[in-house]
């Protein structure tokens, strides 16, 4: 298992906000990797960063041994990157077969195709839907369409921001079960979430940002038992 | 009285044309292009001179209209609004206004303040004649360009995957990008096809109204923005319906009210609609995110 995303150094501004103050992790080929927080710690920030849609000040984002530095957001999806970015946003005037066919915006149809069945496998309320407008949909719907989405550029890597944001602890299960299976068959996982419960009993392994700054990681078993992320993370 | 709905109609039609790149523009970079009606004028002077001094049949001219509108339509949004694509929407609007008056004075430049009469290009083609009414050519045709333009957009932002594209830009720059889409081109995109389309309404209003100067443009632009505004800003077959709802009113208004005041009831409209159902008759509601 090689290291597919290698994050280092990174330093992001918004105007004069020094936001990420020197973020450096790594993500395997074939992990879950968890970056847990409290809210405004950067989170979503450096994921939003790693996708191309923030440029860095400085630091280094590799992806597959490929330097990524300055490269546009609609390019890294190409690479092998999808971000199901933070509040679905899943396009709301667009029917559930629509948003998919973006997903897969930048490849062939008869490719697109072929994933849609994997993708309508994994959601089966998507295809009980398909011709339904996006913005008609339940919340849990809309993130599974978020993340059907994403998939079907075939990524390798997948970015997920608070995917269990808003939702009820019974979708919030279901959504994190879909998570496991999408990385069973093979996608790797970088998964921010403010559900550090959640997001650690998933997780191979964590990193713990507070105020830009990366305060700890480890082994995601280990981390959910420390006195520390206890304490700060998971009430108690 | 169906002379008149006839004329209006047809009025209307052009006016539907020139909404439609108002309309797709304010979809996709959600900014009011004002400079939009002088890219009518634009397009009616490369035909004209297409016609007049380079001998062209009359089908190149409209060609040579489109190709030029079209490359100024990506010009004008490449230098004047895409540096301004995180500015306030005041300072692209203002900016606006000034490419409108920089194309109004240029082509004072270049053509002079002299009114050019436009040739009747379709003068060759047969009219239809209803009992004792004749319909002219120009007439039929402007009705059905609009018609065929309006499916064929229909049909591209449908059914196309650069289409569909635009769609999602529209709606959500970010998401877009996060998909692979280019954000710009597909801007540039939506401002080649307005232009585009610009060209095709500068050339039926001509030859219906056959004169032409560098202020041509400014009024129906102007109309045809109250159109858009009217049918629903962002929507296609709003502009389609406010078009030409605006362009009957206009002829009745004309014929049966005062001929003075016709700009005056059409503006109206506008100040009604924006009272009364303020997202126009086919718009929808904007969700603004705080």
């Amino acid at each position: 298992m090689g290291t597919m995303l290698k994050v280092e150094d990174l330093q992001v501004y918004y105007g004069s906000i020094h936001a990420i103050k020197g973020v450096s992790f790594e993500v395997n080929e074939g992990e879950i990797v968890t970056l847990i927080g409290a809210n405004g710690a950067g989170k979503s920030t450096t994921l939003n960063t790693v996708g191309g849609l923030l440029k860095p000040r400085s630091g280094k984002i590799t992806f597959e041994g490929k330097d990524l530095h300055g490269m546009a957001a609609n390019k890294v999806v190409s690479e092998g990157m999808a971000l199901c970015p933070e509040g679905r946003r899943v396009f709301q005037h667009m029917t559930v077969l629509e948003n998919l066919e973006m997903g897969a915006y930048t490849r062939s149809n008869a490719e697109a195709a072929e994933t849609l069945e994997h993708v309508y496998e994994l959601f089966p309320r998507l295809k009980e839907r398909y011709r339904q407008v996006a913005g008609t949909l339940s919340g849990g719907e809309q993130q599974m369409l978020a993340m059907g989405r994403a998939l079907m550029s075939r990524p390798k890597l997948m970015m997920l921001d608070e995917p269990s944001m808003g939702l009820a602890p019974i979708l919030v299960q279901q959504i994190f079960d879909i998570i496991v299976d999408m990385n069973k068959q093979g996608t790797t996982i970088l998964l921010v979430e403010q559900n550090a419960q959640m997001a650690l009993s998933i997780a191979n392994r964590a990193y713990v940002l507070e105020t830009g700054r990366i305060t700890m990681s480890g082994d995601a078993k280990e981390l959910a038992a420390s006195e520390e992320v206890k304490k700060a993370y998971l009430g108690g | 009285m169906l002379a008149n709905l006839i004329n209006g109609i047809s009025l209307g039609s052009v006016y539907a044309i020139i909404a439609l790149g108002y309309t797709m523009v304010y979809g996709i970079a959600k900014m009011l292009n004002f400079a939009h009606g002088d890219v009518i004028m634009v397009g009616g002077y490369i035909a004209f001179c297409s016609i007049a001094y380079l001998g062209w049949p009359p089908a190149l001219a409209v060609l040579a209209a489109v190709v030029v509108c079209t490359m100024l339509g990506i010009v004008i949004e490449r230098l004047a609004y895409k540096p301004l694509r995180n500015a306030t929407s005041l300072a692209v609007l203002i900016t606006a206004i000034g490419v409108s008056y920089f194309l109004q004075n240029a082509a004072l430049l270049i053509w002079t303040s002299n009114t050019k009469v436009f040739p009747n290009i379709f003068a060759n083609l047969p009219g239809l004649t209803l009992g004792d009414m004749q319909i002219a050519p120009v007439t039929l045709i402007t009705v059905l360009a609009n018609i065929v333009i309006m499916v064929a957009l229909t049909l591209f932002t449908g059914k196309t995957k650069m289409g569909k594209a635009m769609r999602a830009v529209s709606e959500d720059k970010g998401a877009a990008t996060l998909m692979g889409i280019n954000v710009n081109r597909t801007i540039s995109l939506t401002f080649a096809i307005g232009s585009g389309l610009a060209a095709i309404a500068g050339v039926l209003l001509c030859t219906a109204y056959p004169t032409l100067m560098p202020t041509t443009g400014a009024m129906p632009g102007i109309k045809a923005f109250t159109a858009a505004v009217f049918g629903g800003i962002g929507s296609i077959p709003g502009a389609m319906l406010g078009g030409i709802l605006l362009g009957v009113i206009e002829i009745f208004g004309k014929a049966y009210i005062s001929t003075q005041l016709s700009d005056a009831i059409v503006f109206s409209v506008l100040i009604i609609v924006l009272l009364v159902k303020p997202t126009g008759l086919l718009g929808r509601k904007v969700n603004e995110k705080v």
